[in-house]
């Protein structure tokens, strides 16, 4: 086994057991703490595919900022252990068995698929920023403006909401 | 090197225990979180599809759903500091005013 695909395998092992976490954990606080440990390990796949600009956003907004504010939210709420009330069968019965169908259908479909791009092999070859960011300011310039008013009305959105109401 | 279907199964387990996690949560920050978990898998297969297809255009959708991931999380735990000042509680259960 060459060093690359061990990489990817211990990555991989780190993002699955971290959701697994995610899931089993009962305190809000700890399953954030798993969702990090997931989106460093996929960093760590974006730079083992030479994504490295992605990889980098990948942690700073991800791994940094989304993730303080969740954390954030979840202390200033003082958000304790999960509360079991009387848990709806319907997801029991029929929604986990559809989700791990789900996943089945779409890894079984992509592993017996013979198209020429699924067998393409992963350089690791460095994706030039430079590329990038010609690609994103040339042919992606409307939509990446549009995401800046996007994020003004997301700041107002979230200050309107969060503010006490004034009577 | 490592095939692209590696990427793909990966980012399908991903999706799915998002999901699973997305359906089994009470708590609405942790379910807030499992869509999060979904974004990523999607990321992680427009990465791996771009690096198959030696087209850029994949990692610049992944820096667009980062964007929208993040307008979207202020808003949401925006969203969730009222619920829990309304309802002094965070699980999902409690909220059910569209309930018959």
């Amino acid at each position: 086994m060459n060093a690359p695909l061990l990489v990817f395998f211990v990555l991989a092992a780190l993002a699955v057991g971290g959701a697994v976490n995610l899931i089993l954990q009962k305190h809000p606080i700890h399953s954030a703490l798993s969702l990090i440990v997931v989106m460093v390990s996929l960093a760590g796949l974006y730079l083992l595919m030479g994504a490295e600009f992605v990889a980098a956003v990948q942690i700073i907004v991800y791994g940094g900022a989304i993730m303080v504010l969740f954390v954030f939210v979840i202390m200033l709420l003082n958000a304790g252990i999960e509360e079991h009330t009387n848990f709806s069968k319907l997801a029991g019965f029929a929604g986990i068995p559809l989700a791990l169908a789900v996943t089945g259908f779409i890894a079984a479909a992509v592993a017996r698929s013979n198209d020429a791009v699924l067998s393409v092999s992963q350089t690791g070859a460095v994706a030039p920023t430079k590329e990038l960011s010609t690609l994103l300011f040339r042919e992606f310039v409307y939509p990446f403006e549009l995401t800046s008013f996007l994020i003004l009305i997301a700041i107002l959105g979230a200050i309107v909401l969060a503010q006490r109401e004034h009577s | 090197m490592i095939p692209t279907s590696y990427y793909l199964v990966l980012s399908a387990i991903l999706f799915g225990l998002g999901v699973v996690a997305f359906i089994f949560k009470r708590n609405v920050i942790t379910i807030f979180m499992s869509i999060e978990l979904m974004l990523n898998a999607v990321n992680l297969a427009f990465v791996a599809f771009s690096r198959a297809l030696g087209q850029l255009d994949g990692q610049v959708f992944v820096l667009f759903v980062i964007v929208v991931a993040a307008a979207e999380a202020a808003v949401g735990l925006g969203i969730v500091i009222l619920i829990a000042r309304n309802r002094q509680s965070l699980n999902v259960e409690r909220v059910d005013l569209l309930k018959l």
